[in-house]
């Protein structure tokens, strides 16, 4: 697969605070990119590298094979996270003029416009103001003024947050399929669970360095540790318990924490490399009747606090 | 509000000629006691003073008149204004304005002078005739002659040039802080900062609000004066009224109603050097608020709101304050001092300095360099602009100290 964007050891200092450590990221074409990591991590620096707001101290940044120029602005859409508008201009207007000053000619971004308010279904808000539209409102304009232009890339900065659940699974749903049409998109946020599902690559920031990155399947497949959450609805209890310490002499045993109408038996096994899934299941038959065994899949969270605690 | 203003404002100045005309329309009676005898001719009735004469009736009975008779007040002379400490004294319920009051030491002294040079011997018919006015003549080294009222031309260019300049960068500078700031709190400044260069986001704000502003001014000064002449027709109110109390202004009024003045005051106005008026008009009007500007903008981006602005106010007004009081002080004493000479170089005052030293004839060197100087400056200030405007609009909430600035240049 092409990669769309590469950032090649890129570091920015503001005086004495260093807001990006030798971070490279590379973002194949096509996919959603997850950029993850806490508050104040660097996150929204790195964007700002890319949009050409602020200029790297040392390392480079690449579109499409290309050191970023002044005409790529017209190749990305950028959402920040401090979303506003004019609030006293009229929508229209002011979709049209930030669709112009991303380079689309006045007719162009005229049909364009009519197409998205269309699929929106926002048609009768064109001649109202911002400050007459609910925030949610205003957001779906702010989506509109990002992917209007039809960019190659488009960047969300805490895509969700302002969104009801409902707005927020449309916009969902637009990206995914402006995804399907071609676009790359670099999704950045705190929470990391909120993006998990859409990904297929993510990077990890933390403390201004990049401390992971690559396919969101294979990470998980190293983070995997042969985990399985069971339910046993036990018949002999002295029988079990006895089972029980046998299982913690091999294998880390804790108990889990999974929603089940009965009252069974609940454990975490993480067995490593000393077991496999099948020989747990036919012990654990013996004992009675199996409710529930499902693999335990790490989330970016765990895998976040696991590589944090680990670079520690 | 932009066709508003012009119709409050002429609106303001006949209210104000009509107070004014009606504040100095209250006739006031004034009762005179003077036990010397000398000065019965000196108080003579005018368009807003009459005069009652009880000098027969001695001080409190002319005090309980003028109380009785709620008169203005009360002039006591004593009986030998030569020799005593307080010869003459004034009674009344509020302090007469300074005006009055001069008016009456005035005529007191005069007539008291001349009965001094009539009792040496001086024949006061021959003191009148022997004395004399001149005019001097003023001609330059190749026949060109000019006159008092020349400077008075010049100096009247200058001085509303550089005035209009003044009023136009405080108006629109601030117009352009404000938009700025506008941009930060409402948080769009990230989108638009993504599609345009900063540099090119601050000149395209400066441009457009020159734009709007002279639009705004044409139409003030336009509608404002077909309204003020169309009105002062209708009404029949003396604006000029409002600004009599002015001697420069009487001095103007009076030129006008002089029709031989009023050719000479035409025939100096052609005479001004005009083309080169109006091309240094338009540089330095254009080229000053230009560099005003890019400083109103550079402060935009540093603050959150327009409370923080006051820090960063003082760098704008000083110079301002400075090339007007420079302008109106030295260059209309010598326009071509030391002093005027070098503020009209250095960027931040040349603009109105230099505009108010046009019209008397400066070197062409002095303009070039001064232009030169100018135009450096500007581009400097819209970088350093530029690059203030690159980080500080994207930082909220922290109020910005002038070290704080310096260090955004490195980033």
């Amino acid at each position: 697969m092409n990669s769309l964007l590469v950032a090649d050891t890129v570091s920015k200092k503001f005086g004495d605070f260093t807001a990006l450590n030798d971070v490279s990221i590379t973002v194949p074409e096509g996919s959603i990119f997850g950029l993850l990591g806490p508050n104040g991590a660097g996150k929204t620096t790195l964007i700002r590298i890319i949009n050409q707001i602020t200029m790297p101290d040392t390392g480079s940044v690449t579109l499409g094979g290309e050191p970023l120029q002044q005409h790529h602005i017209r190749d990305i859409g950028y959402m920040p996270e401090e979303r506003g508008l004019y609030k006293s201009m009229k929508v229209g207007e002011q979709v049209l003029y930030l669709a112009q000053l991303k380079g689309m000619s006045k007719a162009e971004a005229k049909t364009r416009a009519k197409h998205w308010f269309e699929k929106l279904e926002i048609g009768d808000w064109w001649g109202k103001k911002i400050q007459e539209l609910s925030k949610g409102q205003a957001q779906k304009i702010q989506f509109v003024v990002t992917v209007m232009h039809q960019p190659k890339l488009l960047i969300f900065d805490e895509p969700f947050s302002g969104f009801d659940p409902i707005n927020a699974n449309l916009i969902k749903d637009e990206i995914l399929q402006l995804r399907d049409e071609g676009a790359t998109v670099i999704f950045s946020t705190h929470r990391m669970e909120s993006v998990e599902e859409l990904c297929d690559h993510i990077a990890l920031i933390n403390k201004s360095n990049k401390i992971l990155d690559g396919e969101i399947n294979t990470i998980k497949r190293a983070y995997q540790n042969n985990t399985f959450d069971i339910g046993v609805q036990v018949v002999d209890e002295t029988a079990f318990a006895k089972a029980q310490q046998q299982l913690a002499s091999s294998f880390k045993v804790t108990p889990a924490q999974f929603k089940s109408l009965g009252n069974e038996h609940k454990l975490r096994v993480e067995m490593g490399d000393n077991g496999t899934p099948n020989e747990l299941l036919s012990t654990l038959q013996t004992y009675g009747q199996v409710t529930h065994f499902v693999e335990v899949i790490p989330s970016v969270n765990d895998i976040f606090i696991q590589t944090v605690s680990q670079n520690k | 509000m932009t066709f508003l203003s012009p119709l409050i404002l002429v609106g303001m100045i006949l209210l104000i000629s009509y107070l004014t005309q009606l504040n100095s329309e209250d006739k006031r009676t004034i009762v005179v006691v003077d036990e010397s005898g000398q000065f019965e001719t000196v108080f003579f009735n005018t368009d807003k003073t009459s005069y009652v004469n009880l000098s027969d009736q001695g001080l409190d009975a002319g005090k309980e008149v003028a109380k009785d008779d709620a008169y203005y007040g009360l002039i006591h002379i004593s009986k030998n204004p030569e020799t005593a400490t307080n010869p003459v004294t004034f009674y009344g319920n509020e302090t007469p304005s300074f005006d009055y009051i001069g008016d009456i030491e005035d005529r007191i002294e005069k007539r008291i002078t001349d009965q001094n040079l009539v009792a040496q011997g001086i024949n006061l018919t021959v003191l009148e005739t022997a004395k004399s006015t001149i005019d001097i003549n003023i001609e330059n080294f190749s026949g060109e002659s000019s006159s008092k009222m020349s400077n008075w031309v010049k100096a009247g260019f200058g001085g509303a040039a550089g005035y209009l300049l003044m009023m136009f960068i405080i108006i629109y500078g601030n117009m352009v802080m404000r938009s700025v700031i506008e941009e930060k709190t409402n948080r769009i400044i990230e989108v638009i900062i993504s599609s345009v260069k900063p540099f090119q986001l601050m000149m395209g704000k400066i441009l457009g609000t020159t734009l709007a502003g002279i639009t705004q001014f044409a139409i003030w000064v336009l509608v404002g004066g077909v309204l003020l002449v169309v009105l002062t027709a209708f009404f029949g109110v003396d604006p000029s009224a409002a600004t009599a109390v002015n001697p420069a202004a009487s001095q103007a009024q009076q030129i006008a109603q002089d029709p031989n003045m009023m050719i000479e005051l035409l025939q100096e106005v052609q005479k001004l050097p005009l083309l080169q008026l109006v091309g240094g008009f338009f540089i330095y009007f254009i080229g000053g608020y230009f560099l005003y500007s890019s400083i109103y903008a550079a402060i935009g981006a540093a603050v959150d709101n327009e409370t923080d602005t006051q820090q960063f106010m003082l760098p704008i007004i000083m110079p301002l304050m400075l090339a007007i009081y420079v302008g109106f002080f030295a260059v209309i004493d010598n326009p071509h001092g030391t002093v005027a000479t070098v503020f009209s170089i250095i960027p931040l005052t040349s603009p109105i300095v230099m505009l108010m030293r046009i019209p008397f004839e400066v070197p062409l060197w002095q303009i070039i360099l001064s232009i030169t100087l100018l135009i450096a400056t500007f581009v400097f200030t819209v970088w350093f602009g530029s690059k203030i405007y690159r980080v500080g609009i994207l930082m909220y909430g922290k109020k910005p100290t002038y070290k704080d600035l310096i260090k955004w240049l490195k980033y």
